[in-house]
């Protein structure tokens, strides 16, 4: 497994040579070549437009509305009575407030048994490393998010069983899916510890409903393993009812067998803010709480920083306008996205959340291999002048799928992206 | 191939080995050459003794938990087992051993003290416990098992139940969900003095208006002396500052998307810069090896995972930090290895130490990856001479390992002598840079803790790229950075308060020095850190970790002051204490005295 990549005469670890960190893979190639040559409407109108980063820049001005008026809390000017307990703050409980706030009041959060890590990276690997031992394995529903390769894998020695989930009943996760990875691993001597979801889902832009919610918690009880839901884009779905938490299912059910679940969430997305690394884990057990807790003087994030989010995140009237105005302006994107492929002639799949949608370019590919989705995709990406991230870097088992993320950029540089994609789709047809 | 330096050293070393033919015959016998009597007696008893009374710890622990004899040391049993094994009954077993030995052997110290005491002090003890052995072996009644057994009997019956209960979990008939064994042995509760030291003053803190009985804590490694230099700072900095919001250079979106995980090039250059004031601007640092970490215990675990392997070692320079135990061992599965440093040395590390810690390491069978120092010492608070560090590199060179130097104190040196950073070292060499690896952080220097700095220094490219990578897992939150690029590029101010800062520690540690001294109590000589390393041996009794954990309780719980003891250092000789003195104030300093008094007239003097 391991590269030897040019050793210098004293020798380094294994996770320092190998190739676990996986971003030699399209995924992160796209970054690079975007890196290159990057889009700019004035300075570089033919450069390439950066569709497959997650990030969520449509609300900045509400946010920066806010620091504004509030810039107080922000740096702690004139009062700096505060600061001396933020210079010293290590409170590994991390700011309880931080939380709850952002999540609607359907299901109730103990502030108790939140840890704070810094970022959802963070809290995905930590879970991984108090669920797992090396050779073990999680469960993860494909596609999936390709940076789980990575973060699940690579310091703790965790596989990742994909499992597998196709078009035909919109990449919804079966009992039979779970079921066949699990054997699968038993057949291969690997004991499976948990299965990770994240909902809504990455790459899809799509909620699971809550009968399959209900599904896959009964089949972790049924194997005795554990449940990580990464709920990061939970505020991100474009309407409020259409998302239901693992924690409204063990809500209905009294907490029936939840000390096998644990949510994991962050204001990366929901609120923009990734470069502020805050990450949380929601844990129903005491021992992952505790151990977690423990773990996360590896990633803890600056007190100052928990002190203005805290602020920001009490302040019911903002949050609450914030998430509605978010809500709708990213229904608004993607509805705007969702035409303009439309009348290029491509079909997504239906999403209702996130920051990104699902295409479906299989009709392009000559014959239905990963081989010729990766010449698509090097062709939309050195040809079309678009980074979108191909279906099988996300482990999709169906060829011609891509994640398109549409929330990163201005509503007019959306436009120009759709424009040379219908430009694009034309030439084909001509052809 | 080998540089001449190193080879002129290693003659040096050729003769070193031959002047002391004792090392063949025992291992750590030429210690008690040099060193006064009376407690090397003891410590030969400790060591001695385990190896002859439970002749099981192999059977106990298993094929590959078998402990080597060195990590028998009482001091390290109690870490071997806590990652290692998760039932806690072997490590009662194998003490239990060492405590019988020293009741035993105690009422020899006065025979033993007198003339030809390496002799007696081994010897005799050791031929009378074996006796004893063999005697009560033969007078048990023979149905019962033979004594020698019954230790590691009762384990062997222990171990097995143990793990089968979690095979049991696993396979769900309870239900309970169970964690990987990792989390398992951190979920436990915190066992060590250093932990519940702390979690006690978290329950009881001291404050002198709302809870004059209070809890003191002298168990944090933390600056409280020069807090409110930085906070003039913000409050006259930070009015106008408005985080770049708005119509400045960087504005929300350049700090609130994603930035380069292993930090803001701003920062990596600030932070160089800071470094090289630090250092004494002996040195000069290149931003492009600065990866910045949240805070410097994730550095180190991440350097950790770059240059070892799970089951790998490093060696540890003893007394070292109670934190490296957690830091890097937990997720990583490197094992440490103290090199004993002693009181008769002041506690500096010896490269003969280092050289027969490695070659017992090697015999059996560890992978040694590097040697981790901690230069200024922590908890001892002395700094690492030039020369130690050329000895340092040339051993790793000759057998090739890393070499991790912890300098996150290097700002905090208040002593006359000079602080000399490994970069520097490497910089005069200006060959084979890459086995080097420097951890800093801004949590002691600039006191701010809870803004999570650290930093990853380090000469090798592959290392680089790596850590940089892992960043991802313990990024700095870049609105943090942003605020500490405008506080560390003000040269002036920082100038001022590195020159403050220090002045204020040295005034801090005098006072309190003093105040021991007049109590009865003497200090290790320390140039730098925090803190001072106490010799309370003379008050402890019986005079070992029992002893010393005693006395540790009654600071405790008497005294209400909360102090490091030396065994949680993983410190060789018992009744040593790390007292960090930089979180009081000065008008603080009659009431820990007053306290720390009432222990001391509570303990009788043994001699």
């Amino acid at each position: 497994m391991a590269i030897q990549i040019d050793q210098p005469s004293v020798s380094l670890s294994r996770v320092a040579v190998s190739d676990t960190h996986g971003e030699d893979s399209p995924y992160f190639a796209g970054w690079k070549a975007y890196d290159e040559n990057p889009y700019h409407e004035l300075t570089n109108p033919s450069g390439v437009i950066q569709m497959g980063l997650a990030e969520n820049q449509v609300s900045f001005d509400l946010l920066e509305q806010y620091l504004e008026k509030h810039s107080d809390g922000a740096t702690n000017s004139g009062r700096t009575s505060g600061f001396r307990e933020n210079a010293l703050f290590q409170d590994y409980h991390g700011n309880g407030k931080l939380y709850g706030t952002n999540k609607r009041g359907r299901a109730k959060f103990n502030p108790e048994s939140i840890v704070i890590t810094a970022g959802a990276t963070a809290a995905n690997e930590l879970l991984t490393f108090i669920l797992a031992d090396p050779g073990d394995a999680l469960l993860v529903p494909t596609p999936y998010y390709p940076g789980f390769d990575r973060d699940l894998r690579w310091r703790t020695g965790v596989n990742i069983v994909p499992v597998h989930c196709d078009s035909s009943n919109n990449f919804e996760i079966t009992p039979q899916a779970l079921e066949s990875a699990y054997n699968e691993a038993e057949s291969n001597n690997i004991r499976v510890r948990g299965i990770l979801i994240t909902n809504p889902s990455n790459p899809l832009g799509a909620t699971i409903r809550r009968t399959i919610l209900e599904n896959i918690l009964d089949f972790a009880t049924r194997k005795n393993i554990h449940l990580v839901s990464d709920e990061i884009y939970s505020g991100s779905a474009f309407s409020s009812d259409e998302f239901v938490s693992i924690a409204e299912i063990l809500e209905t059910r009294n907490y029936k067998d939840s000390e096998r679940v644990h949510i994991v969430y962050s204001l990366s997305k929901d609120l923009g803010l990734p470069g502020f690394r805050v990450g949380t884990i929601y844990s129903y057990n005491d021992r992952v709480v505790t151990t977690a807790r423990r773990m996360s003087s590896f990633t803890l994030i600056s007190s100052q920083t928990q002190q203005l989010l805290a602020s920001m995140l009490s302040d019911k009237q903002f949050t609450g306008s914030y998430i509605r105005t978010n809500r709708e302006r990213l229904r608004k994107r993607y509805e705007l996205i969702i035409d303009g492929l439309g009348k290029a002639g491509i079909r997504c799949l239906k999403g209702n959340a996130g920051l990104f949608c699902w295409m479906d370019l299989s009709t392009l590919l000559e014959e239905p291999t990963k081989e010729q989705e990766l010449c698509l995709w090097k062709l939309m990406l050195h040809e079309v002048k678009l980074n979108i991230s191909p279906g099988s870097s996300c482990h999709c088992s169906e060829p011609g799928w891509f994640r398109v993320c549409f929330a990163n950029m201005s509503e007019k540089t959306l436009e120009v992206a759709l424009r040379r994609i219908h430009d694009f789709m034309e030439r084909r047809k001509a052809h | 191939m080998k540089p001449i330096s190193a080879k002129h050293r290693k003659d040096r070393k050729g003769i070193s080995v031959f002047t002391q033919p004792g090392k063949r015959f025992q291992t750590e016998s030429h210690l008690c050459l040099a060193s006064p009597a009376k407690q090397n007696h003891h410590l030969k008893l400790h060591e001695t003794t385990p190896s002859l009374a439970t002749s099981k710890p192999s059977v106990l622990c298993g094929q590959s938990l078998s402990p080597p004899p060195g990590r028998l040391l009482r001091r390290d049993t109690q870490a071997t087992h806590m990652t290692r094994n998760p039932s806690p009954e072997p490590k009662e077993s194998t003490r239990n051993p060492t405590r019988t030995g020293m009741r035993l052997i105690v009422p020899l110290q006065g025979v033993v003290q007198g003339r030809g005491g390496l002799i007696l002090g081994s010897l005799i003890p050791c031929a009378l416990f074996y006796f004893l052995q063999f005697y009560l072996k033969r007078h048990r009644s023979p149905p019962s098992n033979p004594p020698s057994q019954s230790p590691s009997a009762a384990n062997l019956s222990e171990l097995p139940r143990s793990s089968s209960r979690a095979n049991l979990l696993a396979r769900g008939s309870t239900g309970r969900a169970n964690l990987s064994a990792r989390a398992t042995s951190i979920a436990k509760p915190n066992d060590s003095p250093y932990y519940i030291g702390l979690d006690r003053v978290r329950e009881d803190p001291y404050d002198e208006i709302d809870n004059p009985d209070g809890i003191i804590q002298l168990g944090l490694s933390e600056n409280r002396l020069s807090l409110d230099l930085i906070e003039d700072w913000v409050s006259q900095n930070l009015t106008d500052l408005k985080l770049g919001v708005g119509s400045q250079a960087l504005g929300l979106s350049g700090i609130a998307t994603y930035q380069p995980m292993d930090g803001l090039m701003e920062f990596k250059v600030a932070m160089a810069d800071f470094m090289t004031e630090v250092m004494g601007r002996t040195v000069s640092f290149d931003p492009s090896r600065v990866v910045l970490t949240s805070g410097a215990t994730p550095a180190l675990e991440i350097l950790s995972f770059c240059l070892a392997d799970q089951g790998n070692a490093f060696l540890v320079p003893a007394p070292y930090y109670p934190g490296f135990d957690r830091d890097i061992r937990w997720r990583t599965g490197v094992e440490l290895i103290p090199v004993h440093c002693r009181s008769c040395d002041n506690f500096t590390l010896s490269i003969t130490a280092l050289e027969q810690t490695f070659n017992q390491a090697k015999k059996r069978g560890h992978k040694v990856r590097g040697i981790l120092i901690s230069n200024p010492s922590n908890p001892v608070g002395n700094l690492l001479n030039r020369d130690t560090l050329y000895d340092l590199l040339d051993f790793a060179r000759e057998r090739n390992i890393h070499i991790i130097s912890d300098e996150i104190f290097a700002g905090s040196t208040y002593g006359n002598e000079e602080f000399v950073s490994m970069s520097e070292i490497v910089d005069a060499e200006d060959a084979d840079k890459d086995r080097v690896h420097i951890i800093y952080g801004l949590s002691k220097d600039l006191s701010i803790p809870g803004f999570r700095v650290g930093v990853i220094y380090s000469y090798n490219e592959n290392v680089l790229a790596a850590s940089r990578k892992l960043t991802r897992f313990s990024s700095v939150s870049s609105l943090t950075q942003q605020i500490l690029v405008s506080m560390l590029s003000d040269k002036r101010f920082i100038q001022e308060y590195i020159k403050t800062n220090r002045q204020r520690i040295r005034t801090m540690c005098d006072l309190f020095v003093a105040g021991l001294r007049e109590l009865g109590v003497e200090c290790t000589k320390s140039s730098g850190g925090l803190y001072c390393w106490v010799d309370m041996s003379r008050l402890i009794s019986p005079y070992n970790e029992k002893g010393e954990l005693d006395l540790w309780d009654k600071l405790l719980n008497i005294g209400k002051i909360n102090v490091t003891p030396g065994s949680a250092c993983h410190c060789i000789e018992p009744g040593w204490f790390r007292f960090c003195f930089t979180t009081l104030n000065e008008k603080e300093i009659p009431v820990v005295m007053e306290r720390i008094q009432k222990v001391v007239e509570s303990c009788k003097p043994s001699v």
